[in-house]
């Protein structure tokens, strides 16, 4: 059974990695009439630049196009499913001789089923350095020099940071673009030339903290973790050795300004120009979620992989609520999200694009954009083949006449139910009093026909003593045996509680993973200064891959040759998604703080006094007592009792 | 203590109290029944205040606007149910939804032990809808809960009426922090029960219900409605949950300080405050209040939707609009505006509400009466029973007196064996267990052979067993050797007296009103009951103080504090009623004082019936 988890994580170990520039890739502008050789579909530069040239013809959605370049991945993916290499086609600079680094900047609005609008802001980064290799880094000119030095002092492979506020409310907006738990996370692939991983990390999250004014400081041993299976690098490399992983959260974690503000210092163009001018925080948190992200990676140079350069990803993710600012009315513009319209591209980068999806109205009745734009792209989003409208900022007739960009959306109410996301988790505490408890996580599959795993991931404070002999796994009203189950049992204050599960999900059921814990008692200096608020547990992480909605269409004939579509395609039949779930607060049995003093008082006095002299009187037996007799006479009774006479 | 350990002067005050026994305990009980009936008097009080800082140095402006479209929502939802004959579920779901909340349904189904004559059902199938309004750049983890009861008939339309004005409200307002979740329950408390098992994923009352789709964490607060006319004149506060629990006394304190502030007249047990506290009446007043609520809490029933909540350590109220021939109306708006500000309120809360009392009682709203002022009063009744145990201590370790010609009379000498003492602990507890499980398990066969009803079967087997366990055990101790004994009784009576003292202390410090209530009548059975004393004159005595009868006569005085005196037919049907509600309680909610009485309390009274006849 092991060999076969095993297997298994392997194989999700590569298709995450592979999904995600799947992702990323598929997002790219596909403008070109003709039919492109999948080598030409590595360079997007050299696309942008060819549609550049090309933007008098009308732009025609090439769906061969991207079902090409997505089947060379999964192609790349079988093929590398053995040697753990990295698939290819992930980005990479054009051979043409272009400056050593690159930036690109884009911004997507998706009006969500709930009537709220999500806008996720992407900035990527390229560089082509080693820092590993020795030669010191001096000159920095995009990348921003503090994660540089970040990257090459402690020896970083990888590095992902996200801060949150709000939970992404999968029931009514659907999957994210980049999935991230309540608060703070953090997860640091180091090289595999550090010893000492822990005091790296360690320094690591200092360090972090000051970059991001956040309080990642409080990450230490008793809330990281070594995942085995749910965290695999996402960039080139093929160490897999858990070891060199960490993984924390920090749940209470609270953002706002003061992380957004280093986070836009990271920015070639800072908050000056481009599409940074949008992020002005009085509108960004005056929203329902807010999610801001920074991923460092390695990616490859080229396509053969012969160089590597480090990719520097930072997104933003913000969703506004229809109903406290919209008033009904579901009309959006660019203006009333960021009190801002744009006027330019960042001057520093080499592509900068707002997409805006809408391919919830193919006839254009429910949907009005203005102004109007000729670009269109279709990419394979999460599973979902999704059309947008492009405009690029780094054309001039973009801005128009009023030389300002300021598109407006309205569209038809789709009033109504809840979604049904393929994939869906919840989780909450069971049971009362402050004793004991039940963990309860809630997976969904949605899927009507496909069973497919998943892998849990769930990360649980010392303080919460799992009994994991209680351990449940059930579909369907019947046990489900995790194919792989990785549990490190906690040790009192030193580090938490890690249980990692593949479970199968089968079609269209729930499955319920309970698990019951007891509540330990804290000593008096480790409760927090609000202990009565409660304490958090992070969000379980659930990955998996995830048969895609497109696979799942019926008439999939309809618009495409008869010949392409009699098997399934492979490329198309799953993608990788990570589901976090709500963080949970639980009480712990609390002393009484608000009169310490009288507390202590009152106990000693009560202890010393009463049941001591209580303790004596029970005990003891009281007689009277003859006064001790003189020594004489004492002297006289030893010598009577010689003489067998009794005693005085 | 150096005093008791002297042997010379343990002895001259231990001979003091078994002297002065009998004395000292009058003075006792006297003295607590005082310290009680001044409990009530203002200036021994103390005055209401907000202990949270979260949510008393805060501001809050209450601008709720839309009292009448809630009242127009609640005739609308009151033509539903008409309609729909109960609960209209799929009106709800989609004006919830249409005010932007996330709804889910729940199913649940409850058959009853045996049928429920006051509200008349026995087959209960129902539906509780709920909307949860998620606060923005929240993450799930806090929730506060607002909830109206649908109930049958003309009631409570107004209150979900105004419950869905205030979640459209709410939804349109950014500063919330905690998930708000607006529920509408069927069956008033079957449904509420259901819901807080589902929400808790716990099972107590074995209820059937569909578990939940959509939580908001864990919740923190909860206010429930009722509200059964367009305009009222007052809002009356329902504290007393399930058991005796009561809500934490902020909560009290916020709902005071609003209704001050925004000038709704409020009250307590439907009293309002006076304030002529050195005049006869106005003291009558403030114990008439205090005393309702010493009753209802004994009862340790839910007299509310919130009651149920606070099992699980949520605190929670019920607020109730009341409707009488006073002149000056409030109307919807203004109590929306209350809601309001209460929610915004409990939105601020940092920790659990924890700062202030949980054990309190109220001669009025303005004051309470917290727990070291009122067990004082419980104490003094309770040392009587120490005094008492004292002396049986005393009388039972003394040497015997010797007989003229120096030999110990071996009769006397002999202790009485363990099985003297034993076969009535047993024999009591077992008619107690035959208490607690008869009059459930043998309703089918009584209604087979009785001209009765099920719940009137289930009550009068109730009390024909409490009957029969008069009859049953003073007599076994005749059979067994050792017994009947001078020893055998004082030894009886000294375990009886420590385990009432036990049994009532314990019950004191759960629910005060009740152990102070049992305190007053079992204390002196319990002190003046020996062999000796006449048997008819005590036998009566006895019946009169036991629990069915404190029960009987706690019917009529909670009447007559309400100030609907009944007949005494009126008042024997009643008495009935409330045993069936009794045992319905711990069947269906979990409510422990039938079984404290059943298990514990009636075999400790049985052991001094026994006593009393000892041979």
């Amino acid at each position: 059974m092991a060999a076969h988890g095993c297997n298994y994580s392997a194989l999700l170990l590569i298709i995450c990695s592979v999904s995600v520039f799947i992702v990323a890739d598929s997002q790219d502008t596909t403008l070109s009439g003709g039919h492109h050789a999948a080598a030409v579909e590595d360079n997007p530069q050299a696309a942008t630049e060819a549609a550049g040239k090309t933007s008098e013809q009308p732009a025609v959605e090439e769906r061969s196009w991207e079902a090409t370049e997505v089947e060379e991945a999964t192609l790349h993916e079988a093929a590398g499913d053995k040697q753990d290499t990295p698939a290819p086609e992930t980005e990479a600079p054009s051979p043409v001789p272009q400056p050593k680094d690159d930036f690109q900047e884009e911004l997507v609005i998706r009006p969500l089923h709930s009537g709220d609008i999500y806008a996720s802001f992407q900035f990527r980064t390229l560089w082509e350095t080693d820092f590993m290799s020795g030669n010191k880094v001096s000159h920095y000119r995009l990348f921003p020099k503090s994660l540089g030095q970040v990257i090459s002092k402690f020896s970083v492979r990888e590095l992902h940071i996200s801060f949150t506020q709000g939970y992404w409310r999968t029931m009514q907006w659907g999957q994210p673009f980049q999935p991230a738990p309540p608060g703070a996370e953090l997860w640091v692939w180091f090289q595999d030339s550090v010893t000492d991983v822990d005091g790296t990390w360690k320094e690591l999250t200092n360090v972090l903290s000051g970059i991001f004014c956040a309080s990642l400081n409080f990450i230490d041993s008793t809330n990281t973790v070594q995942p085995s299976a749910s965290f695999k690098p996402l960039g080139i490399g093929n160490v897999t050795d858990h070891r060199f992983l960490r993984y924390a959260t920090l749940p209470r974690e609270i953002v706002c300004t003061e992380n957004l503000t280093p986070w836009k210092k990271l920015l070639p163009c800072g908050s000056k120009a481009g599409l940074t001018v949008l992020l002005k925080s009085e509108k960004l948190f005056h929203s329902s979620f807010h999610s801001q992200a920074v991923h460092i990676r390695p990616v490859c140079q080229d396509w053969q992989c012969k160089t590597t350069s480090w990719e520097l990803r930072q997104t933003l993710n913000v969703v506004f609520d229809l109903h406290t600012s919209g008033q009904g009315k579901r009309e959006w513009s660019l203006f009333k999200m960021f009190s801002r319209t744009l006027t330019e591209a960042c001057p520093l980068a080499s592509s900068s694009k707002i997409y805006i999806d809408i391919t919830d109205d193919p006839q254009g009745e429910l949907f009005e954009l203005s102004p109007a734009t000729p670009l269109l792209s279709q990419a394979m989003v999460l599973g979902d083949r999704r059309t947008f409208s492009v405009y690029d900022l780094m054309q001039p007739v973009t801005f128009g006449t009023v030389r300002s960009l300021n598109p407006l959306i309205r569209w038809k109410s789709s009033e109504g139910d809840m979604l049904r996301p393929l994939l869906h988790a919840e989780r909450y505490v069971a049971g009362y009093g402050l004793q004991t408890g039940e963990i309860h996580t809630l997976m969904y599959n949605n899927h009507p026909y496909r069973s497919f795993p998943v892998l849990l991931l769930d990360t649980v404070p010392w303080y919460l003593r799992l009994y994991i002999h209680t351990l449940t796994v059930t579909s369907k009203g019947k046990d489900n045996k995790p194919s792989y189950i990785h549990y490190q049992p906690s040790k009192d204050r030193l580090r938490p509680h890690l249980l990692e599960m593949l479970v199968q999900l089968p079609p269209n059921s729930v499955t319920e993973v309970t698990v019951q814990f007891e509540r330990a008692l804290l000593k008096w200096t480790e409760y927090t200064p609000d202990p009565n608020h409660g304490f958090y547990v992070g969000s379980s992480v659930i990955s998996s891959l995830v048969p895609s909605i497109v696979a799942m269409d019926t008439n999939i004939t309809m618009d495409r040759p008869l010949f392409s579509s009699f098997f399934p395609c492979k490329e198309e039949s799953s993608f990788f998604v990570r589901v976090y779930t709500e963080p949970l607060l639980v009480n712990l049995p609390t002393p009484d703080f608000s009169m310490p003093y009288n507390v202590i008082c009152l106990t000693c006095t009560v202890v010393a006094v009463g049941y001591g002299s209580l303790y004596n009187l029970l005990t003891r037996s009281f007689q009277i007592e003859e006064p001790s007799p003189g020594l004489a006479k004492r002297l006289a009774n030893i010598i009577r009792r010689m003489r067998g006479v009794p005693p005085l | 203590m150096g005093l008791l350990s002297d042997p010379n002067r343990r002895r001259a005050l231990i001979s003091l109290l078994t002297r002065l026994n009998a004395p000292i305990c009058v003075v006792c009980y006297m003295a607590g029944v005082a310290w009680f009936m001044g409990l009530a008097f203002e200036p021994f009080t103390l005055r209401t205040y907000m202990s949270e800082n979260a949510m008393g140095s805060t501001m809050v402006e209450e601008r709720f606007p839309a009292g009448e479209r809630a009242l127009a929502t609640g005739r609308e939802f009151a033509a539903h149910k008409k309609k729909a004959g109960g609960m209209p579920v799929d009106w709800l779901v989609k004006t919830m939804q249409s005010h932007g909340l996330e709804v889910f349904t729940q199913r649940f189904s409850r058959t009853l032990p045996f049928p429920d004559e006051n509200k008349e059902r026995y087959m209960v199938k129902g539906t509780n809808v709920y909307g949860i309004l998620r606060a923005p750049r929240a993450s799930r983890t806090e929730a506060l809960v607002l909830s109206a009861p649908c109930t049958p008939g003309d009631n409570n339309n107004q209150a979900v009426g105004l419950l869905l004005g205030l979640a459209q409200y709410f939804r349109s307002q950014v500063f919330w922090a905690k998930d708000i979740i607006f529920l509408v329950n069927e069956h008033d408390l079957i449904g509420m029960q259901a819901w807080l098992e589902g929400y808790h994923h716990t099972n107590t009352t074995g209820m059937d219900w569909s578990p939940l789709q959509g939580r908001g964490g864990s919740i923190q607060a909860a206010l429930s409605l009722e509200l059964s006319s367009d305009v009222i004149t007052s809002l009356d506060l329902v504290l007393e949950g399930l058991n005796g629990q009561l809500p934490n006394l902020d909560l009290v304190n916020l709902f005071y300080a609003f209704c001050q502030k925004i000038g709704v007249l409020c009250t307590t047990q439907g009293k309002l405050q006076r304030n002529d506290w050195d005049s006869v009446s106005g003291y009558s007043h403030a114990v008439q209040t205090m005393m309702l609520m010493v009753m209802k809490q004994a009862s340790g029933r839910s007299w509310g939707d919130h009651g149920l909540f606070l099992r699980y350590h949520i605190e929670a109220a019920t607020i109730k609009g009341i409707n009488s021939f006073r002149q000056y109306k409030t109307d919807i708006t203004t109590i929306g505006r209350l809601m309001e500000g209460m929610y915004r309120k409990l939105n601020n809360l940092l920790e659990r509400l924890h700062q202030s009392y949980f054990f309190y009682l109220m001669p009025s709203l303005s004051h309470f009466v917290s727990i070291g002022y009122y067990m004082p009063a419980f104490g003094l009744l309770a040392v009587i029973l120490l005094l008492r145990a004292l002396d049986l201590w005393v009388q039972l370790t003394a040497p015997p007196p010797r007989t003229e010609d120096g030999v110990v009379d071996p009769e006397q000498m002999s202790s009485p064996g363990v099985l003297s003492v034993l076969t009535p602990l047993v024999i009591s507890h077992l008619t107690g267990v035959a208490l607690y499980t008869l009059p459930i398990r043998f309703q089918e066969m009584a209604v087979e052979h009785f001209p009765v009803s099920e719940t009137e079967a289930v009550v009068l087997t109730a009390i024909a067993v409490y009957t029969a366990g008069l009859a049953l055990p003073h007599n076994t101790n005749r059979l067994l050797s050792g017994g009947g004994t001078e020893q055998g009784w004082k030894v009886l009576k000294l375990v009886a007296v420590l385990y009432l003292a036990v049994l009532l202390g314990c019950t004191a410090l759960i629910n005060f009103s009740l152990g102070f209530i049992l305190a007053i009548t079992l204390v002196p059975v319990a002190a003046f009951v020996t062999p000796h004393v006449p048997k008819f004159l005590s036998a009566f005595v006895m019946i009169v103080l036991s629990p069915a009868c404190t029960l009987l006569f706690s019917v009529f005085f909670f009447q007559e504090l309400q100030e609907m005196p009944i007949s005494f037919l009126d008042g024997w049907m009643l008495y009935l009623s409330v045993i069936s509600q009794g045992i319905l309680d711990h069947c269906l909610y979990g409510s422990l004082v039938y079984p404290l009485i059943a298990l514990l309390v009636y075999p400790c009274w049985l052991i001094f019936w026994n006593i009393l006849f000892w041979k």
